[in-house]
């Protein structure tokens, strides 16, 4: 058992943390999802690309650099420790690749990852409905099959990036006589095309990082269904364990707020506030420890199970009180929504979102205790 | 980078937990607390024949092997016999060191040769009033320095107090295997009451914290570490009362006597939250390390 970084994973860092020191931005870039910063948020991934940084666990081929779970962990470390700009690309890179990883042909490989990697298409999700959010498996919008593809009616809702992305992905009741899980397909579609109607959501934050998607027989072709018609809910699972599991959030996001969380407190010591401080440090530790236990446990042969569970609600609820922590340590000025004090505001915004999306943390609650412990599943 | 434990520290937890499992801890507990130190004995005596009173040079394998004897409630001076003393250079078969003001009192200096770190001296112990600690297997006695035997080093607090940190993760897990047997069985309103959500939220939880804790566990007997170890023990002692706080709701009235042996394992997280410094001095352990840097 040790900690040590080898000395490839070293050099890698190095070239990034030079990289970072040279690129990043000086003053912060607008919030992603608005009109004025999602165009510039595109322009930084492609930037990230031409350096192959954007997708660095990707194969070569796809604009990756095959690194290593432990160099895209280190990546994310240096990203966020040099508060680089929000990921725009992240739902396809962190979501949809890994899907299409495991499900997708050749074909579509070569056809979607390179574009996704350059930015030249960003992907918003499309998963919940009005009458499905938790309950996934009630999906009502519906596919149907006609000449050369399908035509996709019905609407979608909280479907992140979906006010200025170019395209979406998510599940669609294919077979109009199967229940739940069954009869389900797993769709990637244009949001241009015709008959999609999008329709922006304020979040909490004033910006639209989430919208409504309404379709009316919108054609897609064979070609981008992902994994076999009626199977999508397999597919689907596959991703999701990727979002709450390693993917979606990395250490790096945790390790730089505990630290700056840490500098804050040196600013201004309350003795009130000291323990907490030091608990959202050391749950930024646990965090990146536990996740260096995963990446070590992949590497022999292991797979991500209902542990992703385990690990949505630590770090959603670590990002929580870290980011409380922070705006009592800023006492009235706590409320100040920034551009100062830098920040905080908009962080703990943010972090309110995370014990909700990618399941929220009450279903999680159940799955550990379903799958992990054992306990009774019994009517819900 | 290699952040998992090989296939030998397993084995090495698997063997201690089947020696642990076949013993019937809660019998030898109750007698331990009552003077009747024989079937404990018996049992250190057929711990120490696989091994784990050899490994103070080995802190995962201590750690691993803490972690089985926290999930079954063991009693005696463990932390002192198998951790500190061979850090202070004692050698024996069965020891307990006072160490204050941290760990004040000496554990079961009854039954093991006692000594206490006086300043940078190691004494022996002259061995005072009993004193009763929260947990009935916890005979505690207050100690005087005696002859000197030899020079302290920090390093024997600190892997005992990584030791301890290992031994709540245990006290934990074994508290949350209870909780989790118990809810599956107990039938209330038609139903096993572990089919409540409310329930089952409660023990989620405690898996939660459990896991997030033991890598810190992990990653502070590889690094060695004052602030890591001190970054452990806040995380497990807390995960530790989680687990216990959970146990004892989840449990309702049963779980509130001497007669169950959940209760054990609870009594054993409240006195050890107390023991081997407390969660606010080692809270202030790492932020003033964070200060420094």
């Amino acid at each position: 058992m040790d900690l040590d970084l080898d000395a490839k994973t070293l050099e890698f860092r190095d070239e990034v943390r030079d990289w970072l020191a040279e690129h990043v931005p000086r003053d912060p870039l607008p919030p992603m999802d608005s009109d004025e910063g999602f165009p510039l948020h595109r322009e930084w991934e492609r930037g990230l690309a031409e350096a192959r940084l954007s997708a660095v666990t990707w194969p070569y081929e796809y604009g990756g650099r095959d690194a290593s779970l432990l160099e895209w962990l280190v990546f994310e470390d240096e990203y966020y420790a040099a508060g680089a700009p929000s990921r725009v690309s992240a739902n396809g890179i962190a979501l949809l690749a890994s899907t299409l990883f495991a499900f997708g042909t050749d074909e579509q490989r070569d056809r979607v990852l390179p574009r996704m990697a350059r930015a030249d298409d960003i992907w918003a999700q499309a998963w919940s409905e009005p009458e499905a959010g938790s309950d996934l498996a009630a999906v009502r919008s519906r596919a149907t099959k006609t000449d050369g593809g399908w035509l996709l009616s019905g609407q979608k809702t909280w479907s992140s990036r979906a006010s200025h992305a170019d395209r979406a992905f998510g599940l669609f009741r294919s077979d109009p006589g199967a229940q739940r899980h069954r009869g389900l397909t797993y769709f990637m579609f244009d949001l241009r095309a015709d008959g999609v109607t999008v329709r922006p959501i304020q979040q909490l934050d004033g910006v639209p990082g989430f919208a409504e998607i309404f379709l009316d027989d919108v054609f897609v072709p064979d070609d981008d269904v992902l994994g076999a018609p009626g199977e999508g809910w397999r597919v689907a699972m596959t991703t999701a364990g990727n979002e709450r599991g390693l993917t979606l959030r990395s250490p790096g996001r945790f390790m730089a707020g505990a630290e700056r969380l840490v500098d804050l407190w040196h600013a201004n010591p309350d003795p009130r506030v000291a323990d907490r401080v030091t608990d959202a440090w050391i749950g930024a530790q646990a965090y990146r420890l536990y996740t260096l236990g995963t990446i070590s446990r992949l590497a022999e042969g292991g797979t991500l199970g209902a542990e992703s569970s385990v690990n949505k609600l630590f770090w959603s609820e670590l990002d929580v009180a870290l980011h409380d922590t922070a705006l009592d340590l800023l006492g009235a000025d706590g409320e100040l929504a920034g551009p100062r004090p830098p920040g905080w505001q908009s962080g703990h915004l943010f972090a309110l979102s995370g014990p909700i999306y990618a399941g929220t943390n009450e279903i999680q609650r159940n799955v550990v205790a379903e799958r992990v412990l054992g306990l009774p599943r019994g009517d819900r | 980078m290699r952040f998992a434990l090989s296939t030998e520290q397993k084995e090495l937890a698997a063997s201690v937990h089947a020696l642990l499992s076949s013993a019937d801890l809660q019998a030898v507990a109750a007698r331990w607390a009552a003077g009747d130190h024989e079937p404990g004995l018996d049992l250190l005596g057929r711990l120490a024949k696989i091994g784990v009173t050899e490994l103070a040079e080995f802190p995962v394998e201590l750690v691993v092997v803490f972690e089985e004897l926290g999930r079954h409630a063991v009693p005696g001076p463990l932390i002192e016999s198998y951790a500190v003393a061979p850090a202070l250079g004692i050698t024996g078969d069965l020891a307990t060191v006072a160490l204050p003001p941290h760990v004040p009192y000496a554990l079961d200096a009854d039954v093991a040769a006692p000594y206490v770190v006086d300043g940078d001296a190691v004494c022996r112990a002259e061995v005072g009033a009993p004193l009763t600690s929260v947990d009935p297997a916890r005979r505690l006695f207050e100690v005087r320095p005696g002859e000197w035997v030899g020079t302290a080093s920090d390093e024997a607090l600190d892997v005992g107090m990584l030791c301890q940190s290992a031994q709540l993760i245990g006290l934990g897990r074994g508290l949350l295997d209870r909780a989790s047997e118990y809810v599956t069985q107990r039938r209330q309103f038609g139903r096993p009451v572990g089919e409540f959500q409310a329930v089952k939220h409660h023990l989620a939880n405690v898996l939660v914290a459990l896991e997030f804790a033991r890598p810190l566990v992990h990653a502070a007997a590889v690094t060695g570490d004052t602030r890591d170890i001190s970054a452990a023990r806040v995380a497990a002692a807390d995960a530790a009362w989680l687990a216990a706080r959970a146990a004892l709701q989840v449990h309702g009235a049963i779980g509130y006597t001497r007669e169950h042996a959940m209760s054990w394992a609870l009594l054993k997280v409240k006195a050890l939250r107390s023991a081997w410094g407390t969660q606010t001095w080692h809270r202030r352990r790492v932020l003033t390390s964070l200060r420094s840097r």
